[in-house]
């Protein structure tokens, strides 16, 4: 199956941005992973897996697509493992360091609060591919903003510790939200297009989202302030490098190895 | 051999590979097997994934390779395709009764596309209870859930709405 897109002027906006797509879903579903093993309690090592399998899953599709795009022979394990930090064009917010159960929670919340309504907005993409993803990531989606919801609504109406944890995860993530609803020149393109979402659009339905959320769990929406920046253009907190390194250690190793 | 007929063989013999596990249920069950079309001399066949990165995938798409060449079809081309996508809606009534049999709750109703505060009523599939409880979002495999029959005291699985 492939995609449709208007014109070869497209196409590397098109890339660029299904790359970007790709990057967010295997970045957050590493950092996910590193859960495993780790968790709070048996239930939350499940979940958390299952979490990591979709976001990873997504991501291979997203990854296998860009590559067909490009043309240039390249797969989706090069474009996962051949890639450095400055090439990734993922959210900042995905490569947040895990934390504490707190920050991992609130982290998923304000990813998935906007992933669910993006990806069926781009469920309904005139690029078929992009399109037939999303439709399967935005069932996904909803399980994880559920998932990620009931857990910080505990967290938050739980105890003075799980509540404190709570409120310092929210303020300490708070400035990676508002990279999420940028726009640049490869948007713009693509949603003139009629091919990508316009992200702005989507966000009062993740202020409500996250409004109802944080107000159930008793704890306090941070205010809105500078907010970081640089994500799509490859500028990245010192964590990526990090979380590449391992996640790409085999490859560096030994690289094209397979089995 | 008709195309008609290697069309059924190759259904048939599609009908042969399971879920890995969830064993009861076969490709056709799953809703997983999509289209099969006869090109000239190739059985072409149409799988698609439940959910996006669910492992079971590769080992479904090998068995059915395997299960084709022992009915004796050599000349087949497996595509998977993620449009439409995935709905538990799929599953067939034979499917739904064989998860039921087997201690897994079938879904309950129809896939919608609710998000936050939703929570399915499910019946337990021992003692036909509605006295339930949710003990985790996620079971065992990516498509289920774990819950508790606060009448018979059993807990199960539970085949999510997707």
């Amino acid at each position: 199956m492939s995609g449709t897109c208007e014109g070869a002027a497209a196409t590397p906006a098109l890339q660029d941005y299904t790359l970007r797509l790709a990057d967010s879903a295997l970045i957050l579903g590493h950092r996910l992973s590193e859960w495993v093993g780790h968790a709070p309690l048996l239930e939350e090592e499940l979940a958390l897996g299952n979490l990591a399998l979709d976001l990873i899953g997504e991501a291979r599709s997203l990854y296998a697509y860009a590559a067909e795009i490009e043309g240039e022979g390249r797969s989706e394990d090069d474009l996962a493992y051949r890639r450095d930090a400055g090439q990734y064009r993922n959210l900042l917010l995905v490569e947040q360091p895990n934390g504490d159960f707190a920050r991992t929670t609130a982290r998923q919340l304000l990813y998935s609060a906007f992933a669910h309504p993006f990806w069926r907005a781009l469920a309904g993409s005139r690029d078929e591919m992009l399109a037939a993803i999303a439709a399967k990531a935005e069932k996904e989606a909803a399980y994880h903003l559920r998932h990620a919801g009931e857990w910080l609504i505990r967290l938050g109406d739980g105890t003075e510790e799980s509540h404190r944890r709570a409120q310092a995860a929210l303020d300490e993530l708070w400035p990676y939200t508002g990279e999420v609803f940028e726009r640049d020149a490869v948007e713009n393109r693509l949603i003139a297009d009629g091919i990508a979402p316009d992200p702005a659009a989507l966000r009062p339905e993740w202020q409500r989202s996250v409004a109802a959320v944080i107000a159930e769990a008793k704890l306090k929406q941070p205010t809105y302030g500078w907010m970081q920046s640089g994500g799509r253009s490859g500028r990245h907190s010192e964590h990526l490098g990090h979380l590449l390194a391992s996640l790409q250690f085999l490859q560096r190793a030994y690289p094209g190895a397979s089995w | 051999m008709s195309t008609a007929e290697l069309r059924e063989r190759a259904r048939r013999a599609a009908a042969h590979v399971v879920d890995p596990e969830i064993p009861v249920l076969n490709l056709v069950d799953l809703g997983v097997l999509r289209d099969i079309r006869i090109a000239g001399d190739t059985v072409e066949i149409d799988i698609t994934p439940t959910y996006s990165g669910c492992p079971a995938m590769r080992v479904i798409e090998l068995e059915l390779e395997l299960a084709l060449r022992a009915a004796g079809i050599e000349k087949f081309r497996i595509s998977t395709v993620l449009s439409p996508a995935w709905t538990t809606d799929w599953l067939t009534a034979e499917g739904r009764r064989k998860l039921a049999d087997f201690g897994i709750a079938p879904p309950a109703g129809a896939a919608s596309r609710r998000a936050l505060f939703a929570a399915d009523q499910i019946a337990c599939p021992r003692c036909g209870s509605a006295e339930t409880e949710r003990l985790a979002e996620f079971g065992s495999t990516a498509c289920k859930a774990l819950y508790r029959c606060r009448s018979c005291g059993e807990p199960f699985d539970y085949f999510k709405c997707h």
